[in-house]
């Protein structure tokens, strides 16, 4: 008995404050913000819970793993999209009914088939997950065989998600085009998307969600796996003359964030303001998740759930107090963030505290300073 | 497989607790979820009581795209809603108060449109609410609205199959703008062959479900049904099946640039406008100031208002635009339908002797106002406002002269109801 209690007590400071962190982060987001937040200021902060999740991955691709991931708008969307189709055909009252825009287009006479299989919700959540995933592996393995890598890398996620948007746009009777897919009525396990109470439940569903997908992040970069990522974004050619096949290490993360991507899609339309559409998963969404990431500091997961959540919080107030000028803001905190805190808002949070700690003992080894990172 | 190993076994002493996190985490999701299914009994949106006339104003929000693509056709509808706000103001306000706009900005994207419209609802309590201008955003706000029982003032003609209780249309719908057009190439114009050109959005591929239904039941041939992806500027391949139809007009539903290139490249397959007439349904004087008049002159185009309407009330509106924001600014059909919609509201309010949703939706019904376009009616039953339909031809300056009108104003029946060969349209409930 004594040596499980044992287990539990953490053996250095560092750790002790992480854990503390993560407790008090996790109170606040499950009772304190329920409790102080508006109905429809709880809903907006779910939108941007859901955000993190994604910002998550991004962390993982390329804080740690060097991969500038410009698209995952595109693993979003898919996410998004397949949850988006169960709520429309629930809308109806199910499958043999039309959603909404094909009756008002009137392009269809039966329900195509590539709507069918989404009638089921346990098929539309899965394939949230599944189909990013699935395709993130297929494109990594292509890519990273062929060893392409640094911008050409970027370049090439970003124009598939490009690409997704304009197929999307172009698909106007069978997706709905640039209108995309929103919902005036729907639910999900009984569970109403716009009653304020269930819409309370989605909110600490989507927090959990988060939780779990942060603390199975954060054991995969601790583990084995994550330092190996890590030597690959520093020196990819060592790791391979080790032996390691450094594609599918790289195939792993990218997959991850894809998966990450899918889940924060899948949720997204489940809570804020439930719709989907070609703007949400184009160049310019795609760019703005990476700029989350590097407003919270790219390398660390506990920064890239801060810089989502605090930049979507501040882009949201900012353009109520001046909403013709808010563009120019934005813009300055992120000249400022590049210019004055490279690391982003982990960065500057591991500088205030060597500067506190380093007042009482000496100095801190650049090796602490990696490990937090990761953290 | 080095890396699935390393995946489960980690290194790290006491990483226990963060298992037992993981675990207390899915648990938790379970809780979540049961407490859910059992959670019937909800406090549905009650809040409906709005505070906005306790104090000394009336809040009112504007809802518009200030930046992004949108930004450009948005911009005037605010100036037009801002000018109407103060005139209002000038004289004495509403009950004897002041009108305070809350602005914000839907930035051309969807979700921030119903974010910022629940913001406006539930934190400034606004009266009302001024705002939208593409389908989609409004398709995005609608629950926001109705879920709330709040009021959204709609500017912009729109494809109809629509009429929310908690929407007042100010624009067109269907049979004020586009029968009328095809009218008027029937009777005008002798026209037998139609041949349809439209971006590949929502407003296009419904408008061309009417027409087509129409067309069917006035003898009229359709020869052609083309769309171009938003913001197409090649038309090649459209420019040729127009000329192999042998038609005798296109019908044009090309929103934006789309409609310059495609008038050119027309041109320059000798098909002028002169020898084949193009009737355009989104091009009004603000996107002609844009897009420059010597590249569309000459064009028809189907609305219910130009600057150029005659009335001493337009005169009044354009005097005072100008006057407000500059002798190079237009008026034209939404930027009339916004102004018109913030006196609707006002009228309705003091009608109705408070701002509350209901009594101000009852106050509207039959409501009439002596509008720059003429005088316009609230109807009773869909919220949309009669409209006379103008066809008119652009000139060198700019500005549009009509050449066509209907007799008189058109009742709105956004889902066409009164129309026998309107049968095929279904109409969708919401």
């Amino acid at each position: 008995m004594t040596t499980f209690v044992k287990s539990f007590v953490p053996s250095n400071r560092s750790e002790w404050s992480s854990r503390a962190t993560f407790v008090a982060v996790a109170i606040l987001f499950l009772f304190v913000f329920p409790a102080w937040l508006s109905d429809s200021r709880l809903d907006l902060m779910a939108s941007y819970v859901t955000y993190a999740i994604v910002a998550l991955g991004i962390a993982i691709a390329w804080g740690n793993g060097g991969m500038l991931v410009l698209g995952q708008g595109l693993f979003f969307g898919l996410g998004a999209y397949c949850v988006g189709m169960y709520l429309a055909l629930v809308e109806v009252g199910g499958a043999p009914n039309l959603p909404q825009f094909m009756t008002l287009l009137g392009s269809q006479e039966t329900l195509p088939a590539l709507w069918e299989p989404f009638n089921n919700v346990w098929f539309a959540l899965s394939a949230a997950v599944i189909v990013p995933v699935t395709l993130a592996t297929i494109l990594g393995t292509l890519i990273f065989r062929s060893r392409i890598r640094g911008p050409y890398f970027a370049i090439l996620t970003q124009a598939l998600a490009g690409a997704f948007a304009i197929l999307l746009i172009g698909n106007i009777t069978l997706i709905n085009g640039t209108n995309g897919i929103t919902t005036s009525f729907s639910e999900i396990f009984g569970l109403s998307l716009f009653e304020p109470a269930d819409q309370r439940v989605l909110y600490t569903i989507v927090v959990i969600v988060l939780g779990i997908a942060f603390l199975l992040s954060r054991q995969m970069l601790k583990s084995r796996y994550g330092r190996l990522l890590l030597a690959v974004r520093d020196a990819e050619d060592r790791v391979r003359f080790l032996g390691y096949s450094a594609t599918k290490i790289k195939v792993i993360a990218f997959a991850t964030a894809a998966g990450l991507a899918g889940v924060g899609g899948a949720l997204f339309v489940l809570v804020g303001p439930k719709i989907i559409s070609p703007a949400s998963v184009g160049i310019i969404p795609s760019i703005t998740m990476v700029v989350w990431v590097a407003v919270g500091g790219r390398a660390s997961l506990a920064g890239a759930i801060a810089g989502a959540i605090l930049v979507n919080t501040a882009e949201f107030e900012i353009s109520s107090a001046a909403p013709e000028y808010w563009l120019y803001f934005q813009g300055a905190l992120f000249i400022g963030v590049v210019a004055f805190a490279p690391k982003g808002l982990a960065g500057a949070a591991t500088w205030l505290k060597e500067k506190v700690t380093s007042r009482g003992s000496s100095s801190t080894t650049s090796t602490s300073k990696t490990a937090e990172e990761a953290a | 497989m080095q890396t699935l190993g390393g995946f489960v076994s980690t290194r790290e002493k006491g990483s226990r607790f963060w298992l037992a996190a993981i675990l207390v985490m899915c648990l938790s999701a379970f809780v979540a979820v049961g407490c859910g299914s059992d959670d019937e009994s909800s406090s549905s949106g009650s809040s409906t009581s709005s505070s906005a006339d306790s104090g000394d104003t009336i809040k009112v929000g504007i809802l518009h795209s200030l930046s992004g693509t949108m930004a450009i056709s948005e911009k005037s509808v605010v100036d037009a809603e801002q000018l109407a706000i103060k005139e209002i103001n000038a004289a004495g306000g509403v009950l004897g108060k002041q009108i305070e706009p809350v602005v914000e900005d839907g930035a051309s994207d969807w979700p921030t449109f119903a974010e910022k419209a629940q913001k406006l609802i539930s934190e400034d309590k606004v009266a009302a609410v001024f705002g939208c201008w593409t389908s989609a955003s409004r398709k995005a706000v609608l629950p926001v609205f109705e879920r709330n029982k709040a009021l959204l003032y709609y500017p912009v003609q729109y494809e109809g199959m629509e009429a929310s209780p908690y929407i007042f249309y100010t624009g067109a719908t269907t049979n004020q703008q586009i029968i009328p057009a095809l009218e008027y190439l029937k009777e005008e114009k002798k026209v037998k062959k139609l041949f349809l050109v439209g971006s590949d959005y929502v407003f296009p591929r419904t408008a061309n479900k009417e027409i087509k239904l129409w067309a069917k039941a006035n003898g009229m041939e359709i020869t052609g049904e083309e769309y171009a992806p938003l913001g197409s500027t090649e038309f090649s391949t459209i420019v040729n099946k127009v000329k192999a139809s042998d038609s005798d007009a296109v019908f044009n539903t090309l929103n934006g640039d789309s409609n310059v290139a495609f008038f050119k490249q027309l041109d320059g397959a000798g098909l002028p406008s002169s020898k084949l007439p193009i009737v355009s349904v989104s091009i009004a004087e603000d996107e002609v100031r844009a897009i420059g008049a010597d590249k569309v002159e000459g064009q028809i185009v189907a609305w219910n208002y130009y600057q150029t309407t005659p009335g001493a009330a337009n005169e009044k509106f354009v005097k005072a635009y100008k006057a407000e924001y500059g002798d190079d600014r237009v008026t034209d059909d939404p930027i009339e339908a916004a102004y018109v919609a913030v006196y609707l509201w006002a009228e309705a309010v003091e009608k109705a002797g408070t701002t509350d949703v209901e009594k101000v939706k009852e106050a509207s019904k039959g409501l009439e106002f002596d509008a720059p376009e003429g005088k316009v009616v609230v109807d009773d039953e869909n919220q949309h406002i009669t409209k006379t339909a103008r066809i008119g031809v652009i000139n060198k300056e700019g500005l549009i002269d009509t050449v066509w009108e209907s007799d008189g104003p058109i009742e709105p029946d956004p889902f066409l109801e009164s129309y026998p060969w309107a049968k095929g349209m279904t109409p969708v409930d919401g």
